[in-house]
């Protein structure tokens, strides 16, 4: 369905998660209308740096890249909240690494609203001088929101970066992805060099019990709705 | 006989050798002592000789003689022990081939002379096989003669006993140049040869090549470049003296004595007052050609079955194939593409009555199979063997008698390498039975043989060395002695694929080894190689070494899945059901070949059409099905595009009726109907047909560039027409011509000027297009991954890691799209652009042609399909369709969701 809002050239889809009614946008970002929620996952900035440390000197740019998208759906959306939703930085040094610029684009990001870091596995102890307030996990009327998924109704959740293979007459397309049954979700992935986990993995299974899921790709220039049994 | 060399005659062969070979029965050839006497004067040497004229032997007469003129003692060159009296003798020649197994037959080889002479020479191979106990060894008590390969190679010079190891050597000699010189595995080679000249400048190298077309620019690859302005001064050489020919061998002096660029100190050469070299330009090294090789004897299978329009597969001559093996000794048979290899297999072993001895090698097959193959063919027990480009090189078999190449030919050198294949012996023809599977094809194989038959060569010309390939050398630099940038930057340029390397490249290659050379300065903390205070490069820590050494070569293996047989499971879907494991293993198979399947889809592998059943670890699961024709086509393309000349001499042929006469009825027919139905293109215009079918509209025009330029110009063309609202839906590409099919009448907005075919075919595609194109291309992405990977900046192992863990680390893709958005001239994707150019999407191919074609576009508006338009309209559904966009196909998938919640 494409949108009509001013300013708005992508496509997005909706998903209802616990009675909840969400708006996927082609970013990779989950907007809940009624609260202005803007949530995010997996930024991993500064994984670039994290592995020129060790050695392997991938192009420093996708912190700019990342802050840049996010720049673009923040201005898209306008929320009145941010939520970070774990794995914001790549390791636990990494938001020391953020450049000055960086960190200017981020607290001009973070202005005039709230702005929620959740804890992940590669980023557990954020300082408290990035702005914004810190958590485990957030819960707002039936939904919860944290960085490992548990399986509980009403969780949505990041960390394990979903996407999905479409395979038709020997050709195949893959794109990252929303997860969900209606009952829980996991997010996509949003940083620039954030790959993925197939849906068919058996993480996925351990979350969802079944193959009775759909999968939310983002597509080249909408979103395409894909039962999970259909994606290889 | 008038020589100009009279050392060939007053040096003969020592006692020792004229005994060896008058024991065998032999006599020395022409060749085999010009060689030696150009190693006498002190040359370097390139031979041109057929498969089957000796050339190993050749290659290394002078070494054996030099080394049997030695006492051991004499032999201990004097360089400053490394570790006191550890050293006998010193490495004196340096063999290397771009098979690994060819390096160990070769040795095996050597052992007859070396043994019946009883010479007192150790010749040793060093490959990835070779035992740690025993490479420390070698190191430190080198052999006499060494086989190896490039990257062996490189690792030896990656380390700073390196000149320990190399000072004493004299020759090098290089095994199938030809081939070598084609690829990255030649830069690599190049700068390796660099090095040696550098630390070893007594050396001498011996290429060993079939014929190419430029055997002068292939001379210049084995000495050193000139590095610094030529002064005018000629020095006569010592072996030096026009040409002589006579006694079946051609001996041009192609050039001056060997140069010496840099000064012969020990290590690494600093740029000395006594350097000044004073050669003219482009050193090359003397050029031998073997003669006396009877002219092959080709001809093309006048098949008695109908020709078909289109396909790759030859099944209708199948009779006759079958037939050719049945009255020969041993036959081998050459297609271009594994698949193909295994369905002709198939298809023989179905016909075959007489149970004729009939193997089947190729690429993907499990080596010990391979190994099985060969073992059988050396000991003449096979009939036939169906093989690709796998056996295009490799050890001479004794008693094939006869070559049969099935399909296009693609390139008269490549097919006459391949007709060398059956030249047991030199003085008797090849025989050689082409056998078209299409029309189009006979009209390939037509000129092909009229090359063949006029020794035309169309071997690429030599390649300007690779950015990646240079980032890997520089890297395996600083793993040995430390260097400065301008000492490294003058022997780099002493290589003849990095002689026009501009300094400003070079200072981005060094930058990207020490930090990535990002505009963002953040990496300084991260260096890989650090100067020292006289600003020489070091690696920055010995884990650097390792990586280095754990990520050496060229060749980019694509990501590779097991094949295993097991029991069907049928019935169920998804991943999720059981499997019986632990079948037989069949080989391997590309992922990207069964990421496009689902589970039930069948394809031919290992000689079968088996069932696809499921993917487990890095195991794919498949059953034996019983289908007649496998459901997924996995014709892929041929490695190689059809070249560039026998292109030419194509459209030469159609455009010259009276030259028809030569070609099978069945083909003049078919021609003479498209010159009365549509228009038969002339030598240089391109026909462009447009005509509606069912409810599309398409668009079909001839360029004969190769299938690679054609499917980048659909891409370019579907953009465009994009534009133009013709609402393109598709295209297909084979090596001739280029069907696009779209809603839009195509036909009609020519005709009412609302398409212009100039403005269509305006070279100006390559601009703003082909840009956007790159931002999304596969092709593209997967080509700036292969350059990452050369290059170091991305491990190998992590590849391998995330095989095995089907879990991402990082995909090259993302950032390949973050590279090219914040940096677009960083050094990798120059590199990347630069391969783009003459690989995957072989622009410079579309680039010329669109010049070519400028102006000379003549359009046919036809009611219906021509005649020459069939093959490739014929393709459509058996090809992999292009310019489907991801969101389509993701679409469609999506609309199944919709049916079955609808339960329509």
């Amino acid at each position: 369905m494409p949108d009509t809002r001013p300013g708005m050239t992508g496509h997005f889809s909706t998903v209802t998660i616990s009675g909840v009614s969400f708006t996927a946008d082609l970013s990779g970002a989950l907007y809940w209308d009624d609260e202005h929620l803007l949530v995010v996952s997996d930024l991993h900035l500064e994984k670039g740096s994290s592995f020129a440390m060790r050695g392997v000197l991938l192009p420093p740019h996708d912190t700019t890249e990342t802050l840049a998208r996010l720049d673009t759906v923040i201005a898209r959306y306008q929320p009145r909240a941010v939520i970070a939703l774990g794995d914001s930085f790549h390791d636990r040094e990494a938001h020391d690494r953020l450049s000055v610029a960086h960190r200017a684009t981020l607290a001009t990001l973070q202005a005039g609203r709230d702005w929620i870091w959740i804890v992940g596995n590669h980023d557990p102890d954020l300082p408290r001088n990035l702005g914004g307030s810190i958590a485990s996990d957030v819960g707002i009327g039936p939904v919860v929101f944290r960085h490992e998924p548990t399986g509980a109704a009403g969780e949505i959740a990041g960390h394990l970066h979903p996407k999905a293979r479409v395979s038709r007459r020997g050709r195949s397309v893959e794109r990252r992805c929303f997860a969900s049954d209606g009952e829980r979700a996991i997010m996509p992935a949003f940083g620039a060099y954030t790959g993925g986990l197939s849906i068919r993995d058996l993480a996925f299974a351990a979350i969802f019990k079944s193959l009775e899921f759909t999968a939310h790709v983002l597509g080249d220039s909408r979103m395409h709705a894909i039962a999970a049994a259909r994606c290889s | 006989m008038p020589l100009s060399d009279p050392d060939s005659l007053s040096a003969p062969l020592p006692e020792a050798f004229s005994r060896w070979f008058a024991r065998r029965g032999w006599s020395p050839r022409a060749h085999q002592l010009a060689l030696l006497t150009k190693a006498r004067a002190n040359r370097s040497a390139l031979l041109i000789a057929p498969t089957g004229a000796g050339k190993t032997l050749a290659g290394f007469l002078p070494t054996l003689v030099e080394l049997s003129g030695m006492s051991p003692k004499t032999r201990t060159t004097p360089l400053p022990p490394r570790s006191a009296g550890e050293k006998a003798g010193g490495l004196h020649t340096l063999y290397i081939s771009p098979l690994k197994a060819l390096a160990v037959d070769i040795a095996r080889n050597l052992e007859t002379p070396v043994a019946e002479m009883g010479l007192p020479i150790r010749v040793e191979t060093r490959t990835g096989d070779t035992p740690a106990s025993r490479r420390q060894r070698q190191r430190r008590y080198p052999p006499d003669i060494m086989l190896t390969t490039p990257e062996q190679l490189a690792l030896l010079l990656a380390s700073d006993d390196a000149p320990y190891l190399f000072a004493s050597l004299r020759r090098i000699v290089l095994d199938e140049l030809h081939a070598l010189v084609t690829s990255k595995r030649g830069d690599l080679l190049s700068l390796g040869l660099s090095r040696l000249w550098t630390i070893a400048p007594q050396v001498r190298a011996i290429g060993l090549s079939a014929t190419v077309a430029e055997p002068e620019s292939l001379a210049r690859f084995l000495v050193p470049q000139i590095i610094s302005p030529p002064s005018a001064k000629r020095r006569g050489g010592v072996g030096g003296g026009g040409l002589f020919s006579g006694d079946g061998v051609d001996v041009r002096n192609a050039a001056s004595p060997h140069p010496r660029p840099l000064p012969a100190t020990q290590g690494r050469g600093g740029r000395g007052e006594d350097a000044a070299p004073s050669e003219e330009e482009n050193p090359a090294a003397d050029i031998v050609v073997a003669g006396g090789a009877a002219a092959p004897v080709v001809e093309m299978l006048d098949t008695r079955e109908r020709l078909p329009w289109a396909g790759h597969s030859a099944r209708h001559a199948l009779g006759e194939i079958y037939d050719l093996i049945k009255r020969n000794k041993t036959t081998l048979v050459f297609v271009n593409t594994r698949s193909q290899a295994e369905m002709l297999f198939q298809d023989l072993w179905r016909m075959n009555d007489d149970n004729l001895a009939i193997a089947l090698h190729h690429g993907s097959l499990d080596v010990g199979q391979r190994r099985k193959v060969e073992d059988a063919m050396t000991a003449g027990k096979l009939r036939g063997v169906v093989c690709t480009s796998s056996l295009d090189l490799g050890v001479d078999w004794g008693d094939v008698d006869l070559v049969v190449n099935i399909g296009a030919p693609k390139g008269s050198s490549r097919l006459m390498q391949r007709i060398g294949r059956a030249n047991h012996r030199l003085d008797e023809a090849s025989r050689a039975v082409l056998v078209p599977a299409n029309r189009f094809e006979v009209l390939e194989c037509r000129v092909a043989i009229d090359a063949v038959n006029e020794n035309a060569q169309d071997t690429p010309p030599l390649r300007p060395g690779a950015l990646d390939v240079l980032a890997q050398h520089v890297l395996g630099c600083a793993c040995g002695e430390p260097f400065l940038a301008e000492d490294l930057y003058a022997e780099v340029k002493t290589a003849a694929p990095y002689a026009d390397l501009s300094r400003a490249d070079f200072d981005d290659v060094v930058d990207f080894v020490a930090t990535g050379g990002y505009a963002l300065k953040s990496y300084e903390r991260f260096a890989r190689i650090k100067q020292d205070k006289q600003g020489r490069w070091r690696v920055a820590n010995p884990k650097v070494r390792q990586s280095y050494r754990l990520n050496v070569g060229t060749i980019v293996e694509e990501s590779m899945l097991k094949v295993r047989l097991v029991r069907s499971r049928r019935g169920g879907s998804g991943s999720t059901g059981t499997v019986a494991r632990g079948g037989r293993m069949l080989g391997q198979i590309e992922e990207y070949f069964i990421e496009g399947l689902v589970v039930g889809d069948t394809f031919v592998f290992g000689g079968e059409i088996v069932r696809y059943e499921a993917l487990v670890e890095d195991e794919v699961y498949v059953s034996r099905a019983n289908d007649a024709d496998a459901k997924v086509p996995s014709y892929m393309g041929g490695k190689f595009p059809l070249s560039t000349y026998l292109a030419e001499r194509v459209r030469l042929l159609l455009a010259d009726q009276r030259a028809w006469k030569g070609l099978p009825d069945q083909v003049r027919e078919w021609l003479s109907l498209q010159s009365y139905r549509s228009r038969v293109p002339g030598a240089r215009e391109m026909v462009v047909e447009t005509f509606p079918r069912a409810d599309k509209h398409y668009l079909v025009c001839y360029p004969f560039e190769g299938r690679l330029a054609h499917q980048t110009l659909g891409m370019l063309l579907t953009r465009r027409l994009e534009r133009a609202r013709v609402r393109p839906l598709g295209f297909v590409a084979n090596e001739y011509a280029l069907a696009v099919w779209a809603l839009g009448d195509m036909s009609a907005m020519i005709r009412q000027g609302r398409l212009n075919l100039a403005t269509l075919f305006d070279p100006d595609m390559l601009g703003d297009d082909l840009e956007a194109w790159l931002a999304e291309s596969a092709l593209m992405k997967r080509t700036f991954r292969n350059c990452a990977i050369i290059s170091g900046l991305i491990p190998r192992r992590f590849t391998g890691e995330e095989k095995s863990r089907r879990q991402v680390l990082f995909s090259t893709d993302l950032v390949y799209d973050v590279l090219r958005k914040h940096q677009p001239d960083h050094v990798l994707l120059r590199a990347a652009r630069a391969d783009a150019a003459t690989g995957l999407l072989d622009l410079r191919r579309l680039s010329d042609m669109l010049a070519r074609i400028a102006g000379r576009i003549t359009h046919k508006e036809l009611d219906r399909i021509s005649p020459l338009a069939v093959p490739v309209m014929l393709e459509i559904g058996r090809e992999a369709v292009y310019g489907e966009a991801s969101d389509e196909l993701l679409a469609e998938a999506a609309e199944d969701l919709v049916r079955e919640a609808t339960g329509t």
